[in-house]
């Protein structure tokens, strides 16, 4: 009815808006022109073709200018603000994309070269140049790696227990959340420090071993543990023990019977992600553990390689045939990618699969 | 459970009364356990870093005749440079990022998004170093050749350019992609908890997106990301490998980001120096490491101090 | 100020689900209108259509028009930005943003529109809406103090200075006295009484009493069954929907045998 007044006049609420062809119009505008601007004013010197990253740069932002500047023109300043904001964004997450694709790309490439039977099954014993594994260090970082998990996770989890079911807020409990906490900021060489330190007392000055390689993955994954292990504890819900206290059940069974097994799917997944963290740690076991060629399997004598630690020798060490000593740097790049990679996604399928969907 | 008044046996009571004092003893003991290990870190580290404090220069071949203080210093500096650097460059990503996937993105990619970026997360150090070395580095000879050419007047682009690149501030854009994940997923987090209630009043008002992020998410999510930013810092001040495997490092202070003249850090030197040291030299690393040790535990203790602080405005308990 | 709304033929969705079925009605210019029935008949869902806050939902749209004085709601072109600042609007639970003070609030929705402000103009406009809710007088000396420093009625009235600072056409209110407790509410309900001379109001209600005391005109709502879509039952003057309605299904809803 009141329609036909209004038929001649537009809509009070309609205001100028960019048609929704113009975003990518303009897109294609940019990068033409920074294409042209590249190919035609090559700057002195420049190498032959198109510098491509940057006419990437150039386009994203003669882009966001023109944008900018049409958006002002039909909509107003206040939308085109939101339009350059929503630009700078995704810039953002696009910025964040090319180092991770670029090393991806890069570790998977260069490391296939050497991703063979023998890297698996040698050691570096005797070799010069070319050949030889890296087994004597996949060794070592499973042993080590074993022997901090052996040592961090009763010690946190009976900590993560003391912290959530028997300690009820005391001063106890608040200094040992105070120094975990404290613990989580060591920087990892420190650590190694620390253990190199401690072990230098017991079996003298010098010494390099892989016990004190795994004590200091232990002052690193301790902390880890506590924190995720009481946040898992802590999502038990109350009712449960209430419960199972209510059937006389005393109170260490319970715990251990009932609080446990509910938040394992949560404590697995936590020390899952801390043995992922550790095991690519490189500096408190190049002070604590050292460096070595040949296999070890004893952590209480002579020192002992570790994956990270490979990759990073062979990188800083290049012996007589470069080349060699590169490849067999990023296939250890590689398996450590492949590894920590493995832990994580598996450590997120734990949660998923097995974790109680509390009610909210 | 319950048994006759005149039965002999109430042995299970007993039993079950001292399981649960070892059960609880143990837990205790754990916790106690961990007090005495940082106890431990801290007083060994004191008594074999002290003996390079007291010692005459003159004993530890590693200072170079110059005192302990000199010789330190100029890694202090290194240390701070290269993780404010690091931390200039990752924070307005990382914070771009956390809005995009909170408020930008669809939905149904968000959540991918964000798995994604924990990828990042879990690449091991030595890892990007190899990459910071190898790639990066080289990538950016150009640009550190362009900076010299056509910004040399400034302090920071004096040059001469650095033929490999690897440069400090190589160095600070590996640390800067290694602390990116870091402040993005704590950010992330902050953000979504915006109450939707503030958002949409912001929207009824007549909002754009940007205006409503600019008036609720920002002002609501300040301490959470300043929190983040700061554990951050604290990493990237301890961060070791990917600073030795790509600087090459001279030990002098300057401010100078595209020569190849730069300042090491802390961790890289201890890192670099530790196989090849003995004796007294080993002490003075050990020195070292303890100042950074005070250092990251002074950044920490803000960072916390400051989520404490914001604690009593939240919800938590 | 103050403009007539006509719904035509409203359909609502979330996605494929038909929230809301074929509603059509005229609201007056500076009249107050209550919409009531039970919970899930969809009348929180309706009154978001009217300033368009429905879409911040993914997936919602609706079919047919909201004209007010006129000018489709809905039709080609439209901001929704723009429609939201003629279209005020008031939430159930008070929502003065937090980081801001009492006086930054009250300014928030102009500050968007016109960032230069002379102060003098902004201290006006500050006093003007705070009068205008009601709140000068109980908060006039604090009004740098934090928005949320204040009681939750408090903090009610505040949001209806902010929503008025901005001088819209129609002010909505979703259920804006459910959190409150009754002496706020009844200042609130007095408050209505006076905004009703300048603007045209919406007012979502569970509360039948507050609907007869407040509202001109009251529109029930009601809904078949679970997964079903919400209807509009009958729409007339308040008195006759209390004393004398149409609908049985009306008159058992106000007598309280459902809902």
């Amino acid at each position: 009815m009141s329609q036909i007044a209004t038929a001649s006049t537009a809509n009070y609420y309609a205001s100028n808006r960019l048609p929704s062809y113009a975003v990518g119009l303009l897109l294609v505008i940019a990068f033409v022109l920074s294409w042209g601007g590249f190919s035609f004013l090559r700057p002195e010197g420049a190498e032959d073709g198109v510098n491509l990253p940057l006419v990437g740069v150039v386009t994203a932002l003669v882009f966001g200018v023109l944008q900018y500047v049409t958006s002002l023109i039909v909509e107003g300043s206040r939308r085109a603000i939101d339009r350059t904001v929503t630009l700078l964004v995704t810039l953002a997450f696009v910025l964040a994309m090319i180092p991770l694709l670029s090393l991806l790309y890069t570790v998977v490439s260069l490391g296939a070269e050497r991703f063979d039977y023998d890297f698996f099954n040698y050691s570096m014993r005797n070799v010069v140049g070319e050949g030889g594994g890296a087994a004597h260090a996949m060794a070592g970082t499973f042993i080590m790696t074993a022997l901090a998990t052996l040592i961090s996770v009763p010690v946190g989890l009976l900590t993560s227990i003391y912290l959530v079911e028997y300690s009820a807020g005391n001063r106890l409990a608040r200094s040992i959340t105070f120094f975990v906490d404290v613990m989580t900021g060591i920087p990892s060489i420190v650590a190694g420090l620390f253990a190199y330190s401690l072990f230098s007392l017991i079996l003298g000055p010098g010494t390099r071993v892989g016990i004190a390689g795994a004590a200091a993955l232990s002052v690193l994954m301790i902390p880890i543990v506590v924190r995720s292990s009481e946040e898992m504890l802590r999502l038990v819900p109350n009712e449960l023990r209430e419960a199972s206290y209510a059937l006389g059940v005393p109170k260490w069974l319970t715990i251990v019977k009932v609080v446990l097994p509910t938040a394992l799917a949560g404590i697995t997944t936590g020390v899952m992600l801390a043995i992922a963290r550790v095991m690519g740690e490189t500096a408190p076991l190049l002070i604590a553990a050292g460096f070595s060629n040949n296999f070890n399997f004893n952590p209480f004598s002579d020192r002992m390689q570790s994956l990270p630690n490979f990759v990073y020798y062979s990188y800083v060490a290049q012996g007589s045939v470069p080349e060699a000593y590169l490849d067999r740097a990023w296939a250890g790049a590689l398996t450590l990618i492949l590894i920590v990679m493995a832990l994580n996604l598996g450590a997120r399928l734990v949660t998923n699969i097995f974790a109680p969907k509390y009610g909210r | 459970m319950a048994k006759p008044a005149s039965s002999p046996s109430s042995t299970p009571k007993v039993t079950q009364r001292a399981a649960d004092r070892i059960f609880a003893g143990s837990a205790r003991g754990a916790g106690i356990t961990i007090l005495v290990t940082l106890a431990a870190v801290t007083i060994f580290l004191l008594a074999e870093g002290a003996p390079a404090l007291t010692a005459d220069p003159e004993d530890i071949a590693i200072l170079d005749g110059q005192p302990f203080l000199a010789y330190v210093t100029p890694l202090v500096f290194g240390t701070l440079w290269a993780a404010a650097l690091a931390l200039l460059m990752a924070f307005p990503v990382a914070v771009g990022i956390a809005l995009f996937i909170s408020h930008y993105a669809p939905r149904k990619i968000a959540v991918p998004l964000g798995y994604v970026l924990d990828l990042l997360a879990a690449v091991p150090s030595v890892v990007y170093g190899l990459w910071g070395g190898t790639i990066l580095a080289p990538g950016m000879r150009p640009l550190y050749g362009w900076l010299e050419e056509n910004l040399g007047f400034i302090p920071l682009f004096a040059g001469p350019a650095s033929g490999t690149g690897r440069t400090i501030f190589t160095a600070a854009l590996v640390l800067a992609v290694m602390v990116l994940p870091i402040i993005t997923a704590v950010s992330r987090e902050v953000f979504l908890q915006t109450p939707k209630l503030y958002e949409e009043a912001a929207l009824a008002l007549g909002a754009t997106r940007f205006e409503m992020i600019r008036m609720v998410v920002l002002p609501g999510g300040r301490a959470g990301v300043i929190s983040a930013s700061m554990l951050g810092l604290g990493r990237a001040l301890g961060e070791t490998l990917a600073v030795a495997m790509v600087l090459s490092a001279t030990g002098v202070i300057t401010v100078n980001l595209i020569s190849s003249v730069n300042p090491s850090t802390i961790a890289a030197n201890v890192a670099l120096s530790f196989p090849e040291a003995s004796g007294l030299n080993v002490n003075a690393l050990i020195a070292s490491g303890l100042i950074l040790f005070a250092i990251t535990l002074i950044v920490n203790s803000i960072a916390r101090w400051i989520i404490n602080r914001r604690k009593d405005f939240s919800g938590a308990n | 100020m103050s403009k007539r709304i006509e719904i035509k033929d409203l359909n609502v969705y979330y996605g494929n689900f038909l929230a809301v079925e074929g509603v059509s009605m005229v609201m007056e210019p500076r009249t107050v209108t209550a919409f009531i029935g039970p919970s899930g008949c969809g009348k929180s869902t309706l009154i978001r259509t009217l300033n368009r806050m429905h879409e911040v939902i993914p997936g919602a749209r609706v079919d047919g028009e909201v004209l007010v004085d006129g000018n489709d709601l809905y039709g080609a072109g439209v901001d929704p930005v723009k429609v939201r600042r003629e279209v005020g609007m008031v939430f159930q639970r008070p929502n003065p943003f937090p980081t801001m003070s009492i006086r930054e609030n009250v300014l928030a929705g102009v500050k968007l529109n016109n960032t230069r402000m002379s102060k003098s103009d902004a201290d006006d406009l500050v006093e003007k809406s705070l009068k205008g809710a009601n709140l000068w007088k109980e908060v006039k000396d604090r009004l740098d103090k934090p928005g949320s420093g204040i009681s939750g009625g408090q903090q009610q009235r505040l949001c209806i200075a902010r929503a008025i600072a901005v001088q819209p056409e129609v002010i909505l209110m979703d259920e804006p006295c459910s959190a409150l407790d009754p002496i706020s509410t009844l200042a609130i309900e007095d408050l209505i009484e006076e905004l009703k001379e300048k603007y045209t109001i919406v007012i979502v209600t569970h509360n039948m009493q507050q609907a007869s005391r407040v509202s001109d005109k009251t529109a029930f709502f009601n809904i078949a069954g679970t997964g079903m879509p919400g209807k509009l039952i009958e729409y007339n003057d308040t008195a006759t929907i209390f004393s004398n309605p149409s609908v049985q299904a009306t008159e058992d809803y106000v007598s309280g045998k459902f809902g």
